[in-house]
Order: C-alpha cells, then structure tokens, then sequence
C-alpha cells in the first residue's frame, strides 16, 4: 500500500565509481545504472550483486531504458550511439549499436507497446526507432536547443520532449509537427553576468489518464555556475495546455530536478539533487508547495520507480544505489 | 604622485596633442613627444618589428581536460572524447572540431603550473607576468605590447579588449608604464563610448572648445603637473583618437558574409572584430569569453561555451594565416588557471592551478607543436613545467621584445618582465 509518508530505504549498495542513470527492470529482477567510467551496470535485486556490461560506448551514458517486455536494455551515450542490450542472458552482450545522434544523447523512452524509442540529444535532434529492428522511423528538428528529456505517453502514440531553452512539445510519432507546445520557459535562464543558459525541462512525465503532465528542472538559478537554484515542477493540463501548478519546495535552497514521476494516486515525485543532498519530493495536485519530503543518503542524479509502484531506484555521486520502499 | 613616467616638459605635451588633433604632422615632434617613455633596447626592439599579439582570456577558468589535454576513458576525463587534429599525433577534445584543423598554426604548452587559484591573483599573475604584491604594481601584457610594440607615429590605441559585457572605457592595467598605456575596453564590441560629437556642436566649435582648453591646460601645467594631471590630458587625448578612427572600431562595416562565416553570435562579431583591429595595425587586441568558473555542470557549460568559442576562433586563426597576418601575430589562449581532474558532485570542476593548459600560435612560436606533459588522470605536470612569469615571456620574445630588456622608467631601469626566469627558449623560433 503506497504510503510515501513511510518511505525508507531497504537497500543500498555500491560500486567503484559515481553512478549517472538508473532504470528498474519492468520484471523487477535488475535496476541497470550507468556510471562515470562509460560503463553500464546490472544490480541483482535479489541480492545487490553487480554485473558490469561489456565496453562499448566510449563517452559517459545518462539516457537509458529498459523496454517493457525487460529483455532488452538501450542506452545512449554521449558517444551519439544508440545500443541495444540483451538483458535475458547471464552474460549480457550488445546486440545492436547504432550512430544515432550527432552529439550527446541524453534521454530515451520507449512506448509501452514496446513497439518504438524516441531519443533526443544535443544535437537538438528526436529520432523514432524501431525498437525491434533498429530502423531509424522518423526525426524532428523543431528544438532551438539542447534536448533534454523525452517521454512515451501511455497510448503509445504520443510522446513529450523538453529542452534546454523551457521549449515543451507533445508530438504524435505520425506527424511531422507538434500536437502542441507548453510554456516551461520559467524552466530556462540565461545568466547575462556569466554568459550562460541554464535549466531547462530535465524531466517530463505522463500521469495514468493522460490528463496531466509534468516538466522538471529548476529555477531561482542566481548562480549557475555555483549550483545556486532551488527544484520546480510545472504541472499541466494536457489538454489546453493549462499551467496547473508551479511546485517548488521548501528548504531545499540547492536543488534541481533531475527527474519526474507520477505515483499511482496522482502524487507527483521528483529526485532533487544539489548542494542541499538528495531529495525525494512529493507533490499533490492540490498545492504548489511538496506534500511530503524524504531525504536521501547522499546527492542523487537520477531514479526510477518500479513496475508496482512502491520501490524507487536513485543513483548517487557517492558510488550508491539506493532502493527505497514507498509503504511500510 | 610624480608623473615619473613621462619626460615632463611642456612642449612634449603640446606636440603630441597637436598631432593627435590631425593638425601637426612633424615626426622630430613627435618622436620627442610625450608619447616617448622608452629608452634603450625595448625601443630598438620595437624599431625593428611591428607585431602583434592576439589574445583569448577565457575568463573564470577553462577546463583544460574539455579542451587541451583530454584524458578520455581516465577516472578524470569525464565524457567527452578526443579527437584527431590536423597534426598527426595531436589530440585535443571533441568540443573543439574547427580548432582541431587549424593546429598546425598552434602550440599547445600542456605543462602550466602556476599555483594559484585564486580567481584574481590568477588573473592578475596570467596577464602580467608576475604575482601580485603590495609591494609593487605592474602592467599587463597588454600594456607592456602597446608600448613596445606601436609604432610612436601611430595614432591607433594599442591596447584593446572586446569584452562580453556592457559599458566600456579605459582599464587600470599599465601601472608604471602610464595610462597612455592602459586598455580601452570595447563593451560588447561595441565601439568606444563617447567617441560621436554630439549633435548640437560643429566641427568649428569642437576646435574652439580644443583651443580653449589647450590654453587653460599649459597654464595650470606649468605649475602643477602630475601623473594624475598627465592620466586626464590622455584621456583627451585617446578620445581625439577614437573619433577619428571610430571606424576602425565599428564591426557593422564588414561584410554579410564575414559575418556568416563567424556566426551571428556574440563572440562570433567580437572576433571578426579582432581581425579588423588586427588589421588596422592595433598591436593587442584581448577577447574575453565568458563565463568558465563551472563548479556546477562543468559538461554542459563547457558544451555550450566551447563550442561558441570553436568555430570563430577556428576561423581567425585560419583568416590570419590567408591573410598573411599569422607570420606577424602572436596568439594566446589563457585563462587565471585550469580544472580540477576530479569531478564534483554537482558534475563540476573546481579551480586547478597545478596541471594546466595555455595555448600560443602564429608569429615566433613552433606551430603544430605540444610542449609539456601531464600524467595519465591530468593532476601534475610530468614534462616541461612552465609558469606565467616563463610564458610571459615567451610572449614577449615571440613578438620580438627582448623580454630579459627593461624599460626606463623615472629615471629607473624596470624589466618589462621577471629578470629571475627566462623565456621558454625551445618552444620559439
């Protein structure tokens, strides 16, 4: 019974160097991460034991997934190549690469369908592949900047992408142009003294209906480069792309959305991390400001919630993976 | 405060403004003017070369591992990987595809330690040669390039900065060596604030109002000059200058397609910018890019900032080398100091002054070369260990001043750069 008010960690392991990106495996036998040394890893659920995959990218991975089915790993590397993973066999082996993306790849999802993936990297590039055969199926180059985030809505139709700049869109994986566009500009700055953009839709999630979606990132970012800036999350309706709620949090005065979910009660969730730690944050529908807050370990870059929903996966800098159970 | 770096007399100060005003052309006047602060060999130096120096101040710190020295695969080298360049055998990061083809024009010195990271000690010991003491003040390179390398009979400034930011006017970097000598800053490459008469006065009146204060001027100099009297007189002076020349300064009169090939972007005109001052005989011209101190998503920052700065730069170097301008030019890349090899939780660097990267070019220095060496995850020097005061001069010898020289300064010999270390003889030609 979800009750993120008793969320506390059940398990925690490690590894020899700072973990990027996490995925849970749909069937809940592995959590795979990335790390700084361009590797990927498979966490036993069962027991924490770690299994490295062979080498392949030569650049860090911090845009992952698992497809629906749990056979099949993809990751995508700042290498710009796509490879597929056999996550089935005691020994896991690339089964496909792919040069996908002229520049750093940095987030994936694949449709529930398990019939496509959707990457989006710097190169302000979404490509739709076939997930089966590899085949590259459509691209779209509408972004003005750095892609950061993608997301199959759960029709397997339609998918969200966010950049660098707070430009938001829903696509339909047949149409050339967007569904529509949302305005996470609030998502973005430019800093005029040092020169730099910052922010952007880090994250972007569907909830179950479709109704809703939500844009992570940050915001208040009064020093960039010092990794000043506090998490916010827009909540929109999908439809008429009403803001619903700008949701920020207190006391976390260094912090930044790395990721976004929705729970299965409506509840949104998000992994802050900064110079304020690692943050799981909660969010209900009803007020701007987190329902509830559980605080982490150590800083964390990115999580994942199981396939039950009661079990989130976080990576940390300090060479951990941490699963924490959110019920009793 | 005594004006010791100048020769005192009256006449010398009429002499110089008259010729700045386009109304005197007499060179025994000028080569006795005010203007003439040098005595001895810096001055035979400067007689027998006119060079120029070029230099990028990647302001807050660059990474030297997304630029440089990558050390792709290391516990260190974070994820960009190295690319190939046009030097067989030299690799520099993948963020710098355009600069990769013009490394035949460059010298990469991968062996700078200069224990300092502080942000302005750095600079300040990066742009002058020296560290920074209470004890004593001293010019920045581009000040020491001015007067030795202008030419007395030019009427161009000599010491030029395009920075990012707004607003503009004279810096405080020459020290003893006087505000002749001090940078105009071109803000946003813009062209020198107040350098447009205003509308309500005709050329007539602007001489009138000139003759006026010339004469009230003299008079109050008789008896009271100082440095600071000398600091204001030359303001006049450089702003008589920029309105003359103002053209020089305005990037808008290159072409369309100039413009193109730098990219519409900031840095992309303040580098068209530097060619053109480069060409009008301007002997330092400084760009700054802004802004590298990256304690916080180092990779990102250095993906959006290395990359503006890739492909304008990539296309002076080869625009100089075309234009013949290369054989005559010196150029530097630096900044107050490196990056820390590991990586922060916040995916930054932090400040690294041990192990670091500063780039040269063009004239007088070995091209398509690497001087100096780190370890395999980048944290010391192992080869060829060189620092600010050695580079220092090296600039100085590239461009032709006899570094180990000094200038006369009051009456007193000062060396235009540390007497106690020596250029870094094997790296120029």
């Amino acid at each position: 019974m979800l009750d993120i008010t008793k969320s506390h960690v059940v398990h925690d392991w490690t590894y020899d160097r700072p973990l990027l990106a996490c995925r849970f495996d749909p069937l809940s036998r592995y959590v795979v991460t990335s790390a700084e040394n361009n590797l990927l890893q498979r966490f036993s659920m069962a027991d924490g034991t770690v299994q490295a995959f062979p080498v392949v990218h030569d650049s860090w991975v911090q845009a992952l997934v698992v497809t629906p089915d749990g056979n099949t790993v993809v990751s995508g590397g700042g290498d710009g190549r796509l490879v597929w993973w056999d996550l089935q066999s005691t020994e896991i082996s690339a089964i496909r690469t792919i040069d996908a993306h002229s520049d750093y790849i940095r987030s994936l999802s694949a449709s529930m369908d398990g019939q496509w993936l959707v990457s989006g990297g710097y190169d302000r590039a979404i490509h739709l592949w076939n997930v089966a055969s590899g085949a590259l199926v459509r691209s779209w180059h509408k972004h003005e900047m750095n892609v950061y985030s993608v997301q199959f809505l759960p029709d397997s139709k339609r998918f969200f992408s966010g950049d660098l700049k707070g430009g938001l869109y829903l696509w339909d994986v047949e149409q050339e142009e967007p569904l529509a566009k949302f305005d996470a500009s609030t998502l973005h700055s430019f800093n005029d003294g040092q020169k730099v953009n910052f922010g952007g839709v880090r994250s972007v999630a569907s909830n179950a209906d479709m109704s809703q979606m939500a844009a992570g990132g940050l915001h208040k970012s009064t020093n960039p480069l010092g990794a000043v800036h506090e998490p916010l999350a827009l909540r929109f309706a999908v439809d008429g792309q009403t803001l619903l709620r700008s949701h920020t949090a207190e006391g976390i005065p260094g912090g930044g959305l790395w990721r976004v979910q929705y729970l299965s009660d409506g509840t949104l969730m998000g992994i802050s991390g900064g110079s304020t730690g690692g943050w799981l944050l909660f969010w209900n529908q009803d007020q701007d400001l987190t329902s509830h807050k559980f605080q982490l370990p150590a800083l964390a870059r990115d999580m994942d919630l199981s396939a039950d929903g009661l079990l989130v996966a976080t990576s940390h800098y300090d060479r951990h993976l941490r699963v924490t159970r959110l019920a009793e | 405060m005594r004006a010791d770096y100048a020769c005192g007399s009256m006449e010398h100060i009429q002499a110089r403004r008259r010729f700045l005003a386009g109304t005197v052309a007499g060179g025994a006047a000028l080569l006795g003017g005010l203007g003439v602060l040098t005595q001895g060999h810096a001055a035979e130096s400067m007689a027998k070369r006119q060079k120029k120096i070029l230099l990028f101040n990647m302001q807050g710190g660059l990474s030297q591992l997304e630029t440089w020295d990558p050390k792709p695969g290391t516990e260190t080298g974070g994820p960009f990987r190295a690319i190939p360049t046009s030097v067989p055998g030299i690799h520099i990061s993948e963020l710098l595809p355009k600069t990769a083809l013009q490394m035949h024009h460059l010298c990469l010195m991968r062996g700078v330690n200069t224990s300092e990271d502080d942000h302005g000690k750095g600079a300040y010991l990066m742009m002058t040669g020296r560290r920074q003491s209470p004890a004593a003040d001293y010019p920045e390179l581009g000040a020491v390039a001015a007067k030795t390398l202008s030419p007395e009979t030019s009427s161009m400034p000599g010491h030029i900065r395009i920075v990012p930011w707004g607003g503009g006017g004279r810096g405080n970097d020459a020290a003893y060596l006087g505000p002749r000598y001090s940078s105009i800053a071109l803000g946003n490459g813009k062209p020198p604030q107040y350098t447009v008469r205003p509308d309500g006065i005709d050329e007539a009146s602007e001489m009138r109002r000139q003759s006026f204060r010339e004469q009230t001027d003299a008079a109050f100099l008789n008896r009271h000059r100082s440095a600071m009297t000398d600091a204001f007189l030359n303001s006049y002076d450089s702003a008589e200058q920029l309105m003359l020349k103002r053209d020089v300064f305005d990037v808008e009169k290159e072409s369309a397609a100039d413009h193109d090939r730098y990219g519409r972007n900031d840095f992309g005109r303040h580098c068209l910018l530097a060619r053109r001052l480069l060409q009008n005989d301007v002997p330092f011209v400084q760009v700054t890019h802004s802004n590298y101190d990256t304690h916080n998503e180092n990779f990102d920052f250095h993906h959006e900032l290395v990359h503006q700065f890739d492909a304008p730069f990539a296309t002076l170097v080869s625009d100089l080398s075309t234009l013949g301008l290369l054989e005559d030019t010196l150029i530097v890349v630096l900044s107050e100091f490196g990056r820390t090899p590991n990586i922060n939780l916040y995916m930054g660097r932090d400040h690294w002054s041990r192990a670091w990267s500063v780039v040269m070019g063009g004239a007088g220095v070995s091209r398509g070369a690497v001087y100096g060496s780190t370890n395999a995850n980048g944290t010391e020097v192992v080869d060829g260990q060189v620092d600010h005061s050695q580079l220092f001069h090296t600039y100085l010898q590239a461009v032709g001043v006899e570094s180990m020289e000094s200038v006369a300064v009051g009456g007193r010999e000062l060396p235009l750069a540390d007497p106690a270390v020596e250029p870094v003889w094997s790296v120029l030609t």
